[in-house]
């Protein structure tokens, strides 16, 4: 196993000019880290321009586009309340609509970041075999259309949540770093089904089985306390963590739909969830990286 | 090893040591975690081992163009993809002073649902140029090319094969290579295009830039080539001037391998 080992160290000034690349294997089967990191840095704005251009071709830069990417997980909002109100004893609430919304839209980030990461590294085809660059930019561009198309929808919850009156204080704020959380998560499963998606071309066919089963068994259509209370009874509570969405979403909407600061566990485990997936996810893609060129 | 005179230290702008790649594909066109299901089930592996490049080494001065011929198979596409960066060494090291632009067989970096302007814009950002750089260079890409008008900003899907090359060939010798890698890419175009493909890598070339080309066509290389390499089975087995190599070769082609032995050479 190998590695992309952009030395730029050369004494000249004009960097692009006289470029010194050095490529050697390496032995761990991992690129340097260093120079790899400087390159995906220096290489940003392919990122954005990929997730842009892809984003433009599917049509959501006309409004109809944009109003889709609003109105999809809006409508499946109102299939679940309708659900929810079905099957639970008492009616459902305005609570309970604002948190399965923001549960919702959040989940909708993830998988549509693994979705699109999926078809990244195969997507990206041609170029992978042409031309070389880190390839951790097509899932990150995947990541950065996922979070594109998670925007406007937030635009819809404030709505929501203004109109149940759930309460707003400087807890909400704590929202946006439990996003980013929510987004290195993210990342680390778009890297990984990426890589998935190479060796296995059916990954994304499965994809949407597993992510309906996930949405199900995640505080989303249910509220942290009833998953907490059914694993507490048979004195499991800890297994609850085992699935990252718990913690993650656990803080997610008790910061939005309760107004309430989360738990030190539940930060503990959501963040070491993130990082362990985001390091892990990307640096599985990275041993891989190498072998996308003849495996296209 | 070819074209390092014994002029005074001439500038090297690639070099190549020992290099030797070796990597793992599959059997199947398309892998599916299905098959891969079945196979276990009856206990086999898809997945076997190519040693493309064995054990080869040379360096290239700036200002020379490198001819690679040898039969298909023998390692002098992923030789090229090697030096461009895509396919990392399994040993040995590549050195590679100087900006590289790539015009490989397989195609470029195009998606076909993207226009031809947006194709270029993300070739180019993919390869590290600047958004600067490649907007200066549009105009003068899409004009070399010949495309007819507005076809540029056409998905590519709508191109003709003749299209398509054409622009490929355009963006990698507009990108200002210093080094560029041309696989088995002349035949683009028509005859006039051609002609005026010729004319721009002489350009080039008369600006001491350097160009590794894999062809089959031995015509192009003894025109084109200031020093030759052939490559058999992953391995060198000759370097020197074109007119050496290329008779060494088509010796080879037709004595048969049976004949000549790698001791021969």
């Amino acid at each position: 196993m190998s590695t992309i080992d952009h030395s730029t160290s050369v004494d000249d000034s004009d960097e692009y000019r006289t470029r010194h690349h050095v490529y050697r294997p390496h032995k761990t089967g991992i690129p340097r880290l260093g120079p790899y990191a400087r390159e995906l840095l220096a290489r940003r704005e392919f990122a954005v321009e990929l997730s842009r251009t892809s984003m433009r071709a599917a049509n959501t830069a006309t409004f109809f586009g944009r109003a889709w990417l609003v109105l999809n997980p809006l409508l499946l909002g109102f299939v679940y309340f309708l659900l929810i109100d079905i099957l639970s004893p008492k009616p459902a609430t305005g609570e309970q609509f604002d948190h399965l919304l923001a549960g919702l839209f959040a989940f909708t980030l993830i998988s549509g970041s693994m979705s699109a990461g999926a078809g990244s590294v195969v997507g990206g085809g041609k170029m992978v075999m042409n031309v070389a660059f880190p390839r951790l930019l097509l899932p990150f561009s995947a990541v950065r259309t996922g979070f594109m198309r998670f925007l406007p929808t937030m635009g819809v919850y404030a709505v929501v949540h203004f109109a149940t009156g759930r309460p707003t204080s400087f807890v909400t704020l704590l929202a946006v770093p439990v996003l980013g959380l929510i987004v290195l998560f993210s990342t680390g499963l778009a890297a990984l089904m990426a890589t998935f998606q190479v060796y296995f071309r059916d990954t994304a066919s499965f994809l949407p089985y597993f992510l309906r089963i996930w949405l199900y068994l995640s505080p989303v259509l249910f509220t942290v306390e009833v998953i907490h209370r059914k694993f507490s009874a048979v004195g499991l509570a800890w297994v609850a963590y085992v699935n990252p969405l718990y913690s993650l979403f656990g803080m997610w909407s008790g910061i939005l739909n309760q107004g309430k600061l989360p738990e030190p566990t539940m930060v503990i485990a959501g963040t070491i969830w993130s990082l362990l997936v985001v390091v892990g996810g990307c640096l599985f893609f990275m041993s891989r990286e190498r072998e996308f060129a003849v495996r296209l | 090893m070819p074209s390092v005179s014994e002029t005074t230290k001439p500038e090297v702008a690639i070099s190549v040591q020992d290099l030797s790649i070796t990597y793992r594909t599959t059997f199947e066109k398309v892998p599916t975690f299905k098959q891969a299901i079945t196979r276990l089930g009856r206990g086999e592996r898809a997945v076997f081992e190519v040693e493309a490049v064995k054990g080869v080494s040379f360096d290239v001065p700036h200002g020379r163009t490198l001819g690679i011929i040898g039969a298909n198979g023998a390692g002098k596409s992923t030789l090229m993809r090697s030096v461009a960066g895509i396919l990392p060494p399994s040993s040995g090291r590549i050195d590679v002073w100087g900006r590289v632009s790539t015009l490989l067989a397989l195609g470029v970096g195009f998606n076909g649902h993207l226009s031809g302007r947006e194709n270029v814009v993300l070739g180019g950002l993919a390869a590290g140029l600047t958004r600067a750089e490649i907007e200066a260079k549009g105009e003068e890409i899409a004009e070399f090319a010949e495309l007819p008008e507005g076809f540029i900003d056409m998905p590519m899907r709508t191109y003709s094969s003749g299209m398509y090359s054409k622009l490929a060939f355009s963006v990698a010798v507009h990108m200002d290579p210093d080094i560029l890698l041309v696989d088995e890419a002349l035949s683009a175009g028509d005859a006039s295009f051609r002609r005026k493909a010729q004319i721009k890598m002489n350009e080039l070339l008369a600006n001491a830039r350097t160009m590794l080309l894999v062809t089959h066509a031995l015509g192009s290389v003894r025109e084109l080539c200031t020093d030759a390499i052939w490559l058999h089975k992953g391995r060198l087995m000759l370097a020197g001037t074109p007119d050496e190599v290329i008779g060494a070769y088509t010796k080879f082609l037709d004595v048969g391998e049976s004949a000549i032995t790698l001791e021969d050479l």
